[in-house]
């Protein structure tokens, strides 16, 4: 017999769904951003060894819109975002779907600094939207909103959390690991924190700190344990940016994975930009916070199980 | 052989020459980091378990399991006797090994073992089986709030709960996945 209870039990949830949807506009319709639309299918991804993307027919379906996004901020559109469909390939969990939605933002003359306070804004409009002014209750755990939100470097992080420093732990690598084993489930436990300035080498799209040249602007946002997003201070120098995709690209290849294609449009385009910063967040993700559901399958209409 | 991806739940893989099943599953991956597959086995010999995580680099062998179907025939001094239905052979399973299905044996019945390189593991039985209630207190009448229960025992010296109404001698239809009462059966 068909089954109508699994997706009708979900009706609260895809109604609160579609109003955080509604509240993302328009917090960024009201600070000046234009909503744009770029290809899901892509002809050269960013290379990055440890996403993997979907091929269809010669081309990929885009792991993430940043690199057309970044193109039309070069090209002098300096507020931009989009809500559009990702691909992964592999990735599925209780926290990951192959084809999830992914919110990303885009500012010129900015820094990573600068999305911090933004994500901290953007939040606290949900939340007051929602009416869960001040806190939200996830699991049984209660995350303060207040600003400024917990700041804390992934160098500072592993001292407290981890029995080893950052630079045992890639040199073993063993960096995902310790982090998702021991440093993960300690932030954004009492307030969302921001986990910030990534090894040189995580960041293949990051700009590099200019007071500490070991370490790339970029941080991710975490709350009750779990990685909403991901930002940059956008590195803009093209032929940096060239040998850094070359280095991701090797790393492929010696791994046995396809090789893509060199964006040459985006790496030509970076000349049009100097500061910007740009962010990626989960949006299932954060609607399970704001659902409260453990599962990302609870906040999606159809996992793909279901089809 | 496995990719790390194909690791799920109840899937059973071979390491260092013992069978293991993972009896829970997680994948993780921070967004710019590598797959990681944390993983909880038991050691299908020993029953002995442990947490591991696994990367996309490993591969894994499948455990070489085999079902054969077999006929219960009896238990002594904590050893259940089992005869496989082509040879003819007889082998003796523990109690460990036998688990719940225990409850529910009864001569003669037809059952599944499950070997690795012909060690016996375990044994899997038919979803429901009818058994004799041997022991049950009278029904007293009146007492007929509905989701009342009281517990009976069956010819296996298995107890559980059932309805009310169901009375010595009668015979009754057990989930052998649940152990629970499912329904009363005429012969």
């Amino acid at each position: 017999m068909y089954e109508q209870w699994p997706l009708a039990k979900k009706q609260s949830t895809l109604r609160l769904r579609a109003r955080i949807l509604q509240e993302l506009r328009n917090f960024f319709i009201a600070r000046g951003y234009l909503e744009i639309e770029t290809p899901c299918l892509i002809p050269a991804p960013a290379p990055e060894f440890h996403i993997d993307t979907m091929i269809c027919h010669d081309w990929f379906l885009h792991p993430s819109p940043e690199l057309c996004m970044k193109r039309l901020l070069a090209a002098g559109y300096d507020k931009i975002f989009q809500i559009c469909r990702c691909f992964r390939q592999h990735e599925r969990g209780v926290r990951h779907l192959p084809e999830f939605t992914m919110l990303e933002w885009y500012r010129r003359d900015a820094d990573y600094r600068d999305l911090m306070e933004e994500c901290e804004d953007l939040i606290l409009h949900l939340a007051a939207a929602l009416d869960q002014d001040g806190a939200i209750c996830y699991q049984g755990q209660v995350i303060h909103l207040q600003k400024p939100w917990e700041r804390i470097t992934v160098h500072a992080a592993f001292e407290k959390y981890a029995s080893l420093s950052v630079e045992e732990a890639l040199a073993g690598d063993r960096f995902d690991e310790v982090l998702t084993a021991r440093i993960e489930p300690n932030l954004g436990k009492e307030a969302p924190t921001f986990l910030y300035d990534y090894p040189l080498d995580l960041g293949s799209l990051a700009r590099v700190k200019k007071e500490d040249a070991s370490v790339v602007e970029r941080f991710e946002l975490y709350m009750a344990g779990m990685e909403l997003a991901n930002a940059f201070t956008e590195l803009t120098d093209g032929e940096e940016q060239r040998r850094r995709f070359v280095k991701e690209e090797d790393k492929r290849r010696w791994a046995g994975k396809p090789s893509y294609p060199v964006p040459e449009p985006f790496l030509e385009s970076l000349q049009g930009l100097e500061g910007a910063a740009g962010i990626a967040l989960g949006l299932d993700r954060l609607i399970m916070i704001f659902a409260d559901a453990l599962h990302i399958d609870d906040v999606v209409a159809f996992p793909p199980e279901t089809l | 052989m496995y990719a790390a991806s194909d690791l799920r739940k109840n899937l059973r893989i071979k390491m260092d020459n013992e069978p293991y099943i993972i009896t829970e599953f997680n994948f993780v991956k921070p967004g710019k980091g590598q797959a990681l597959y944390r993983c909880k086995l038991k050691n299908m010999i020993s029953g002995a378990q442990f947490e591991r995580t696994f990367r996309s680099v490993d591969v894994f062998e499948p455990a070489d399991l085999q079902e054969k179907k077999m006929q219960y025939l009896y238990e002594q001094d904590d050893k259940y006797c089992f005869m496989d239905n082509e040879s003819y052979e007889q082998i003796l399973l523990t109690a460990d090994q036998v688990g719940d299905v225990r409850n529910y044996l009864i001569e003669n019945i037809e059952a599944e073992v499950l070997l690795f390189e012909d060690r016996p593991l375990g044994v899997t039985i038919a979803n429901f089986m009818d058994l004799v209630v041997t022991k049950a207190d009278p029904w007293a009448r009146g007492d007929s709030v509905s989701g009342n229960t009281k517990p009976v025992t069956v010819e296996t010296g298995y107890v559980l709960q059932v309805p009310p109404f169901i009375e010595e001698g009668e015979k009754i239809r057990v989930d052998t996945r649940t152990g629970e009462y499912l329904t009363r059966v005429k012969d």
